[in-house]
C-alpha cells in the first residue's frame, strides 16, 4: 500500500460514477454539495470530478482555504511585525504574497530588505529562534484544526528549551462554526457538505454532528479521486433516503472522536475566540488565540500593535466567492486583471483558493 | 493548506519525539509529538506541516479498497 494509487483505480473511478448517475436519476430535482476544504476544491479541479457528475448534482467551493479568509486586517498586522527592526518574520510559503491595504506584501517587503523567511513547518521556528538570539522571531501562525496543534506543540516546545525569543501571530480558525454559518444561510440551501479531511483527522467526525441534526447530509471524505467520488456517493444516498447522519468515506485517516492527543495540545494553548473571516464576516468562537500562562508566545503582546486602518481591494469578489454566492468566472477581474502571476485576491494568491482552481482547471 | 502526505517511519529518535519518513522516495524528519499511538517503523503516518497527525489504520484502508472494487462489481447500473 502507498496509499495514493488505489485511490486512483480508474475501473473503480468509472464504476462509482455510473453508480453515481444512475442514483442522481432518482434524486428529486438538484442537489447541493459543498466542498468546505480548499484541498477538496484544488482535488476536483484537478481529477476532473464536475465533468463527471450529472447536471442535477451542483458542486459548490466553500471557505476553506486558511489564506484566504484571514481577513486584511490581519494581513495588515503581519506586515506591521514583519516590519519592525530586529524582527525575522516566517510564515508558510502561501502567505508571502497575499496583499494587504495599498497592495503590499510580505514578498515586496522581504524585497525592501525586511527578514522574512518561509518555513515548512512551524517547528523550524525553534531553529531559527536559537541561531539568532539578538533577533525577535514571529510566525504567523494561520490554517485551521489541521494546523494549529503543530502551533501548540511548537509554543510547548519553546517553552520546554527555554526559547526567549520567539512568538505566535495567531490567525488560526476553527472550521465548524463556518460551516454552521453556512448552513443556516437561506441564500446557499446546501443539502450535504464534504466534510475536510484532514481537520477532521484532529476534531472527528463528531464534530459535525449540528449538520445531522438539521437535516443535512455530512460525510468526512479524503482527497484522491476515489475517495471524493465515494463521499459525494454517500451524500447523495443520504439525501435519496432523508436518512441523515454523520459518515466517515475517508476511514483510513479519520476517527469519530479525532487525535486526542493534537486535541489535547490545542487547547492547552489556545482558547477559543471571536474571528473576523474574509467574507463571513465576524463569528464568534472561530478563531484561537493564545492562552494566558504562553503569553509571553503571544505576538499580540509582546509588541505593541498600533490601530491600522484597513481597506478591502475594488472590486475583487473573494468575500462573494467564499461564501458559495459566486463563482470565480462571475468576478470581472478574474483572468483579467487578477491571475496568478499578479493576484488581487486572497483566493487567487493562495494555491488552493478556489480562484486559483477556477484558473487552473476551467 | 490542510495538505496531507502519507509516508513510511523509516526512522525514530530515542525519546520518540522525533523520526523520520519516507514520502515517495524522499526523507524527511517529522515531529511524533501529536501522535498518542504506538508507533513503529514500517508503520504510516499522514504528514503535515513536518508532522505526523495521525497513524493510518492500514486493515482499514485494505477493507475499504476491497468493499469498493465488489460494489462497483456488483452494483446493477
Amino acid at each position: 500500500m502507498r496509499y495514493i494509487d488505489e485511490y486512483r483505480d480508474r475501473s473503480i473511478v468509472e464504476g462509482l460514477v455510473s453508480i453515481i448517475n444512475h442514483k442522481a436519476g432518482k434524486l428529486n430535482g438538484d442537489i447541493s454539495i459543498m466542498e468546505v476544504c480548499g484541498t477538496h476544491t484544488n482535488a476536483i479541479g484537478r481529477f476532473g470530478i464536475r465533468g463527471m457528475l450529472p447536471s442535477n448534482i451542483r458542486l459548490i467551493s466553500g471557505p476553506g482555504c486558511p489564506v484566504c479568509v484571514t481577513s486584511i486586517h490581519d494581513i495588515d498586522i503581519s506586515l506591521y511585525l514583519a516590519r519592525q527592526n530586529g524582527v525575522i518574520f516566517t510564515t508558510f510559503g502561501d502567505m508571502l504574497r497575499v496583499p494587504g491595504t495599498g497592495g503590499i506584501s510580505l514578498q515586496q517587503l522581504r524585497a525592501e530588505g525586511a527578514d522574512v523567511r518561509i518555513v515548512t513547518s512551524p517547528m523550524d521556528c525553534i531553529a531559527i529562534s536559537l541561531a539568532n538570539p539578538a533577533k525577535k522571531v514571529v510566525f504567523m501562525g494561520i490554517g485551521f484544526e489541521t494546523t494549529s496543534p503543530t502551533v501548540a506543540a511548537l509554543i510547548l516546545r519553546a517553552e520546554k528549551q527555554g526559547v526567549q525569543n520567539l512568538s505566535v501571530l495567531s490567525v488560526h480558525k476553527l472550521i465548524p462554526p463556518a460551516m454552521k454559518a453556512l448552513m443556516d444561510d437561506p441564500k446557499l440551501n446546501i443539502d450535504g457538505f464534504i466534510c475536510p479531511g484532514h481537520v477532521s483527522t484532529i476534531i472527528g467526525a463528531r464534530a459535525y454532528d449540528f449538520i445531522a441534526e438539521s437535516s443535512r447530509a455530512a460525510v468526512v471524505t479524503g482527497f484522491e479521486p476515489v475517495d471524493v467520488l465515494e463521499g459525494i456517493l454517500m451524500i447523495v444516498d443520504q439525501v435519496l433516503h432523508s436518512g441523515y447522519k454523520v459518515e466517515i468515506q475517508y476511514a483510513r485517516a479519520v476517527k469519530d472522536k479525532g487525535n486526542l492527543k493534537a486535541k489535547e495540545t490545542l487547547s492547552k494553548v489556545f482558547a477559543p475566540a471571536d474571528a473576523e473571516w474574509r467574507g463571513l464576516g465576524m463569528m464568534r468562537s472561530s478563531g484561537l488565540v493564545i492562552r494566558h500562562d504562553y503569553g509571553m508566545f503571544d505576538a499580540a503582546r509582546v509588541f505593541d500593535i498600533p490601530d491600522i486602518r484597513s481597506e478591502e481591494f475594488e472590486g475583487c469578489i473573494c468575500g462573494d466567492i467564499l461564501r458559495g454566492y459566486s463563482t470565480p468566472k462571475e468576478c470581472p477581474l478574474f483572468k483579467k486583471v487578477c491571475t496568478p502571476q499578479s493576484p488581487v485576491g486572497p483566493c487567487m494568491v493562495s494555491s488552493e483558493g478556489t480562484c486559483a482552481a477556477y484558473y487552473r482547471y476551467y | 493548506m490542510c495538505v496531507g502526505f502519507p509516508g513510511k517511519i523509516v526512522d525514530i529518535d530515542g525519546d520518540g519525539d522525533f523520526g523520520v519518513v519516507d514520502i515517495g522516495g524522499t526523507r524527511r524528519q517529522v515531529v511524533l509529538m501529536l501522535i498518542d499511538e504506538e508507533l513503529n517503523l514500517g508503520d504510516y503516518v499522514l504528514v503535515h506541516a513536518g508532522f505526523a497527525i495521525h497513524k493510518i489504520d492500514e486493515d482499514l484502508a485494505k477493507e475499504k479498497l476491497d468493499m469498493l472494487g465488489e460494489l462497483v462489481g456488483s452494483e446493477i447500473h
